[in-house]
């Protein structure tokens, strides 16, 4: 009975606990701060009086969320642990108990009931803890979340819409810009995309939206944009005004290869450069190259806009020509990493090979005698430009007779005619805008589609910002690269990326390699 | 047998009475339905004085006493200390104590035998109440607490303890007061016994709260059931007789 405490040395008496009687039932039980058994005691104090036994809770069908008065939805799945948090903040009184325990008890989906059994333990009495569990029962009932109810009543409802447009004849910017959307994903948030007459139009749910995608845009073209809005409902009690947003933004109408005649201001405001200039590259801003001095200079977005200068001759109007005899070139120059020299060659047109010309141009690095070139024919073209007959009337030896663009690679490419290429490209989901007529030539866009996908091959410069995916049919054709001696131009395959297919049985990663530049 | 009762509303019996197999003090309550109750308990056998101590009515806790005499602590006041001493039979002597531990109804637990005492109490207290009550005294605990008047009713048939005791203490306390013992609760689950209940040798008084199976276990630890007056006073004749032969 008594034992020696062998930690303090004192001699403790060892301590039986006797038992007591239930005061209420008379079952004895051992001592406790209320000195009444278990169940008495659960019949005598209910812990849970008090706590929110039922409660209703809205759901939204649509996107699967609930609601968290006053305005927030928060998703959760049928049963999950999110779920189970949300019911439990959405008890009242539940901080005078201890929660110990929460579970979710098993309901039929559809009946619309969710049961959560809750474990709690209070002070009860002299100081006994007393533990119980009981059951919430909570009522779904289904309400549309606002986005939702709008979205129901009109599904083409737009917040913000950009219109984009440019005032050009052919749609290669805009080809240009849908591949590079998609490689950023810029227009992820629209609503929907129509495609317009010159233009296409995004509409988007949330003018943050708009603003970035506007934000991007500026970034690889220069655009010039001003924002309208209209009034759509207004709440007068808490002065709230709902708001339809317009962007109107134009996007500069000087595209590669467009052969421009400068006013004289600008001119002389770019240290005279020649009048006549070359566009080379149009990104966030616009490189102009002087053929006959290789000079460059770049005009970004607010200088452009300022004078607004269109071009005289653009890459619709370009002839092929042959050239005879490149002679050996007098200058060279390397200007925006590309690089040019200046030599003399003469050319006749396809179309009158008998009249001969002989001119100055910048692409001496790359003729030879024998090649195609494709060019501006100013001597027999009626330009309606009112820079260029200024210029014309003021220069004393005339304008030059032709400007040549670039080398023109149809005869390789007659080769290859009807073969797949090695890559293919990725649209967005656009529409087309079927109230306004069939203005929209399918053809001609076919063949406008195949003049971008020539311009990507030949310039390795603009497949920078783009992805190219590899061509499933494509294959590579040995005999017809051993036997070329210049083949046309393609995109390396170490550009292509592998599309990525996720299926069951296996899995193709994106390979990715490094791109060039 | 054992009564339910109530004092203003309130189940606490034991603080606002006091019961002894001599004499039984009550406090001077609000209705007279507590002195009625006593008064058809006790009617003829033992008088029932009203009484005060100190101007408070909690005269249970505050005063300490069996049947050979009455310890009151320095608050009572000499026209109450001269209402008890013409109220209470002669053979009771009424002492009133200095003593620093005041409330001596929650620091002495009694019967006409032994007392047990609070661990701090004076010597001189100690050495008077052994003089007065004619009882053995023992400084004890009870589960723990030191205020043995509130957590134990004694009385010479048997004497009920807080819950809590153990066994061994229960054993111990047993063999110094020579009584059985039972850990028991009063006034529904309440521990503090001696202020839920009064108890002499024949009849007890609880509070109304008090369960069927508290006043069952009180009933039968202080042998109610069998307990008439008459039959402790014929026991008391008989061994007076024997003795005066």
């Amino acid at each position: 009975m008594s034992a020696m405490d062998q930690d303090t040395g004192m001699f403790k008496v060892q301590q039986t606990i006797g038992s007591v009687l239930c005061c209420k039932c008379g079952v004895p039980m051992p001592p406790n701060a209320a000195n009444m058994c278990v169940n008495c005691l659960r019949s005598e104090v209910d812990i849970t009086e008090g706590l929110q036994k039922s409660i209703q809770i809205f759901y939204c069908p649509e996107c699967g969320c609930y609601l968290q008065p006053p305005k927030t939805w928060i998703k959760a799945q049928w049963e999950s642990k999110e779920l189970l948090t949300f019911c439990i903040k959405r008890l009242k009184n539940l901080n005078k108990v201890k929660l110990k325990n929460a579970e979710f008890v098993w309901t039929e989906p559809h009946s619309k009931r969710i049961k959560v059994k809750l474990t709690v333990q209070a002070e009860v009495l002299n100081g006994a803890v007393l533990e119980q569990s009981y059951p919430v029962e909570y009522t779904v009932r289904d309400n549309l979340c606002e986005s939702c109810s709008r979205f129901q009543a009109n599904p083409d409802q737009w917040v913000a819409s950009v219109q984009l447009r440019q005032h050009v004849s052919h749609r290669r910017t805009f080809f240009y810009l849908e591949q590079l959307i998609l490689r950023h994903d810029a227009a992820s948030r629209a609503i929907r995309i129509q495609q317009v007459d010159q233009g296409i139009d995004f509409f988007f749910g949330n003018k943050s939206h708009a603003n970035s995608f506007i934000e991007f845009l500026r970034k690889v073209v220069p655009i010039e944009y001003r924002q309208d809005q209209q009034l759509v409902s207004h709440d007068v009690k808490s002065s709230l005004y709902n708001y339809k947003y317009t962007y109107s933004v134009k996007i500069c109408p000087i595209c590669r290869e467009d052969l421009i005649c400068l006013p004289s201001k600008v001119a002389s405001g770019l240290g005279n450069l020649g009048p006549l200039v070359v566009c080379t590259k149009v990104s966030d801003n616009i490189t102009i190259l002087d053929p006959r001095t290789l000079r460059c200079a770049f005009l970004d977005a607010r200088q452009y806009f300022r004078s607004g200068f269109r071009s005289a001759l653009t890459s619709r109007q370009l002839v092929k020509y042959f050239v005879f005899d490149v002679e050996a070139p007098v200058g060279e120059a390397t200007v925006g990493g590309q690089k040019y020299a200046l030599s003399y060659v003469q050319i006749a047109r396809e179309s009158d090979i008998g009249k001969m010309f002989y001119v100055q141009t910048h692409l001496g690095h790359i003729l030879k005698s024998g090649d195609q070139a494709l060019g501006y024919d100013i001597y027999s073209a009626n330009v309606n430009d009112d820079e260029m007959e200024k210029y014309r009337l003021s220069v004393k030896n005339g304008l030059p007779e032709a400007i040549l663009i670039k080398k023109c690679y149809d005869e390789q490419r007659e080769r290859k005619k009807g073969k797949p290429r090695a890559f293919t490209t990725k649209k967005l989901p656009m529409e087309m805008d079927e109230s306004r007529g069939a203005r929209v030539d399918p053809e001609k866009m076919e063949n406008e589609y195949e003049e971008f996908l020539r311009d990507l091959e030949e310039n390795p410069e603009l497949r920078f910002n783009i992805s190219l995916y590899k061509n499933k049919d494509y294959q590579e054709s040995e005999t017809a690269s051993m036997t070329d001696g210049e083949g046309a131009p393609t995109v390396p395959i170490e550009e292509l990326l592998a599309e990525l297919e996720l299926s069951e049985e296996e899995e193709e990663g994106n390979d990715e390699e490094d791109m060039d530049e | 047998m054992a009564t339910r009762l109530q004092f203003e509303n309130n189940c606490e019996v034991g603080v606002f009475s006091k019961l002894t197999n001599a004499y039984c003090l009550v406090a001077i309550g609000g209705s007279e339905n507590f002195y009625s109750a006593f008064e058809s308990e006790l009617a003829d056998v033992i008088p029932i004085v009203k009484t005060s101590i100190g101007g408070t009515r909690i005269i249970g806790r505050l005063c300490a006493g069996n049947k050979n005499g009455l310890l009151v602590p320095h608050t009572t006041t000499d026209q109450e200390l001269q209402h008890l001493r013409n109220s209470l039979p002669d053979q009771v002597v009424v002492q009133r104590i200095e003593e620093r531990l005041s409330a001596l109804g929650n620091c002495i637990a009694c019967n006409d035998h032994v007392a047990l005492a609070h661990t701090d109490l004076d010597k001189e207290t100690e050495e008077i109440i052994a003089d007065v009550l004619g009882v053995e005294v023992f400084r004890q605990t009870i589960a723990g607490n030191i205020l043995v008047g509130s957590y134990c009713a004694l009385s010479n048939r048997g004497g009920i303890v807080h819950p809590h005791t153990s066994v061994e203490d229960l054993d111990e306390l047993s063999t110094l007061l020579q009584v059985p013992l039972v850990a028991g609760t009063v006034n529904r689950g309440s521990e503090v016994i001696a202020a839920g209940m009064t108890v002499n040798d024949w009849t007890a008084f609880c509070g109304s709260d008090t369960t069927a199976t508290e006043l069952s276990v009180i009933d039968s630890i202080f042998k109610l059931r069998e307990a008439q007056p008459s039959s402790i006073v014929d026991e008391m004749r008989k061994s007076l007789i024997d003795t005066y032969v």
